[in-house]
């Protein structure tokens, strides 16, 4: 089977964040940037299902120079082959424009594809568009937040979560699936495949060579205002005796905050 | 026009769509555009009075056997089709597991831009400004749409649904002949949780656990907390699920839900960064913990600082005897 994987380079979910309010952005320096973290287990059902099931695992990411660290982790992961599409523009926000980019690089550079899976989201821009994008732009079936998945010939079969239950649902291949957590635990890289991974080359193609030109892929999203949520005025806090602070919780919930 | 998709669940319209079609009525009065709503199915058109009722001038209805079971793609062909003939300037979604499996679909289709996850929109200078969270809540984006349609899907329980009248209006059906090929994927089975509980993101209040119950059982206390209410449901923190005393799905945070309720109760939760993400954008937040220092109590509204195997059970008590006067 010939899988690719989608994975983003994102700060890493103990960040602080700092904004920056002249530009609207978020500070970067002094971040620590790993794989997303529902990409990895992209990354690790795609070698799963290769160890069952025979074939290759190429990982792809668009993003600028850095991101190749990111896809040298996936090779250490075990991933045959990985592609990094550059791309300059910090975050923008706009689904679309990555998902043309993916869209672009599967049709003309990693044609033939039976499953492309992705993270449910990419945590920062916490956007889950890309991979249902993605699918559109391809005219691909998709099964997205899925925590089951079972590819058997030229089809598959994904559970994903809905409110209160499961969605099964049955695809014919090629189909994309973006991953969700419970889905699997991924693997941590051995020091074996660290080593053998400093050896792989990390190819790179430009936008230019997708065909994009200077003009295809402006941002259809404009940023107005970046601020951190307005603080939360300091609670009341009640100690004491158990029954009089339940007593007098309650009557506050009734009272003052009127939610009961 | 601003139109809004109504997702169907078991015959129903669900509240958050009810939420969603509230706002657009609100947008659009504000700009003086009209209202829109949308369904699709097969045999639906007997919801549309509910969306009358919630302001809606115009009703889409594509009725079509094959909309019976959910396909992302034949779903996305006909709401496309929708807005390339109703021509809405924006059209928003509810975020939830559908909408957000949907919205992009329909975006790409469309080849607009979209903004995920809304918790406020805004009218500027006669423009839609969608704010939404990012980075888990640590800060909050404002934007404009340049793409038109404008879509956006909006996070449940944050827009309030409008009080329903006794409004008409024109019905409109939709003919879409689906393509071949457009059901590659489909839903064939829905598996409910045995328990039909209600799942957190729709709970008017969420009461979660954490390592602090130190094992499976005490969840009961908590159900029987959230039991005194009519929408209640129990939530945990991660470290409560990875120790497997509760399933995943009941898991708040970073990598499990974002809840927006009218109250949020936190019982032996530290709050960690990545769990506030999940809760932080609830009305209301009460914290039991025994260390008060625990950096939950940061941003609670109303703490109890105490053994929570004591004062749980007093809670419970306490919110009876208030529910019954
Ligand atoms: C990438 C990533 C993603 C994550 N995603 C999530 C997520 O989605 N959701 C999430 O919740 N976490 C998530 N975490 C984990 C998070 O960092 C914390 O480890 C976790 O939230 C801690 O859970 P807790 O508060 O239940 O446990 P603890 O931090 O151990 O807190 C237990 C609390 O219980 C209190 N307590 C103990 N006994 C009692 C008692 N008898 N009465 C009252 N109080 C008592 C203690 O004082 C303490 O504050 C994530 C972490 C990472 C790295
Ligand atoms: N720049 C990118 N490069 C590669 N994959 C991406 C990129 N952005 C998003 N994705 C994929 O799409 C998923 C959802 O991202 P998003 O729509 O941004 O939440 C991620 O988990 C990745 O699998």
């Amino acid at each position: 089977m010939n899988i690719l994987v989608f994975v983003k380079r994102v700060p890493d979910t103990e960040s602080r964040i700092r904004i920056q309010h002249e530009t609207r952005t978020i500070a970067e320096d002094g971040l620590n940037f790993v794989i997303s973290p529902y990409d990895e287990y992209a990354v690790e059902e795609a070698l799963r299902l290769k160890e069952a099931q025979g074939g290759t695992v190429r990982v792809v990411s668009v993003g600028r120079d850095e991101t190749a660290t990111v896809l040298r982790k996936c090779l250490a992961m075990g991933a045959d082959e990985v592609l990094l599409v550059k791309d300059d523009l910090p975050e923008t926000y706009d689904g679309l424009r990555t998902a043309r980019i993916i869209a672009r690089a599967v049709e003309r550079k990693l044609a033939g594809a039976d499953l492309l899976l992705f993270g449910k989201q990419s945590v920062g821009a916490d956007n889950s568009q890309v991979p249902a994008m993605v699918a559109e732009l391809l005219g691909l079936p998709q099964a997205t937040v899925v925590t089951k998945l079972e590819v058997e010939g030229a089809s598959a079969t994904a559970l994903r979560e809905i409110e209160g239950g499961l969605e099964k649902v049955v695809l014919s291949l090629p189909a994309v699936i973006s991953a969700q957590k419970g889905l699997n635990e991924p693997r941590y890289e051995t020091l074996k495949g660290i080593m053998a991974a400093k050896k792989k080359p990390v190819p790179v193609v430009t936008l230019d060579e997708l065909g994009f030109g200077a003009g295809d892929l402006v941002p259809a999203v404009e940023t107005t205002g970046l601020d951190v949520p307005a603080a939360r005025q300091a609670g009341k806090i009640l100690k004491g005796d158990p029954a009089e602070t339940a007593r007098e919780l309650v009557r506050l919930l009734r009272d003052e905050a009127k939610v009961i | 026009m601003i139109a809004a998709y109504l997702e169907i669940r078991d015959g129903k319209i669900k509240k958050s769509s009810l939420e969603a079609l509230s706002e657009a009525k609100r947008r659009a009065a504000e700009l003086g555009v009209e209202t829109a709503a949308v369904l699709v199915g097969a045999a639906v058109s007997g919801l549309a009075p509910a969306a009358f009722a919630q302001g809606a001038a115009k009703v889409y209805i594509v009725d079509n056997p094959v909309f019976a079971d959910y396909s992302s793609q034949a779903h996305a062909f006909a709401l496309a089709g929708f807005a390339a003939q109703a021509k809405p300037s924006a059209f928003f979604f509810a975020a939830t597991a559908m909408g957000k499996d949907l919205a992009p679909r329909v975006a790409a289709r469309l080849g607009v831009a979209l903004v995920s996850d809304c918790t406020k929109i805004a009218v500027k200078g006669g423009a839609l400004e969608f704010t939404r969270p990012i980075y888990a809540g640590k800060a909050f984006l404002s934007l404009r749409l340049k793409s038109s349609p404008q879509l956006a899907t909006l996070r449940p329980n944050v827009f309030p649904v409008g009080q329903a009248g006794e409004g008409t209006g024109e019905t409109i059906r939709l003919e879409v002949a689906i393509p071949e090929g457009s059901t590659k994927g489909r839903v064939t089975e829905i598996l409910k949780e045995e328990s039909a509980e209600l799942d957190v993101t729709e709970a008017d209040i969420v009461v979660s656990g954490g390592r602090g119950l130190k094992g499976p059982e005490a969840f009961s206390l908590l159900r029987d907390l959230a039991a005194v209410f009519p929408r209640a449901a129990v939530g945990a923190s991660r470290s409560a699920v990875d120790s497997g005393w509760i399933g995943h799905q009941h898991q708040v945070g970073q990598t499990g839900k974002t809840v927006s309720p009218e109250l949020y109760m936190a019982v032996g939760i530290s709050g960690a960064i990545q769990h506030l993400a999940g809760m932080s954008s609830s009305k209301f937040i009460v914290a039991v913990n025994k260390d008060p220092e625990a950096p939950i109590f940061k941003v609670a509204d109303y703490g109890i600082v105490g053994d929570l195997f004591e004062v749980v059970p007093k809670l419970t008590d306490e919110l009876k005897k208030a529910l019954k006067d």
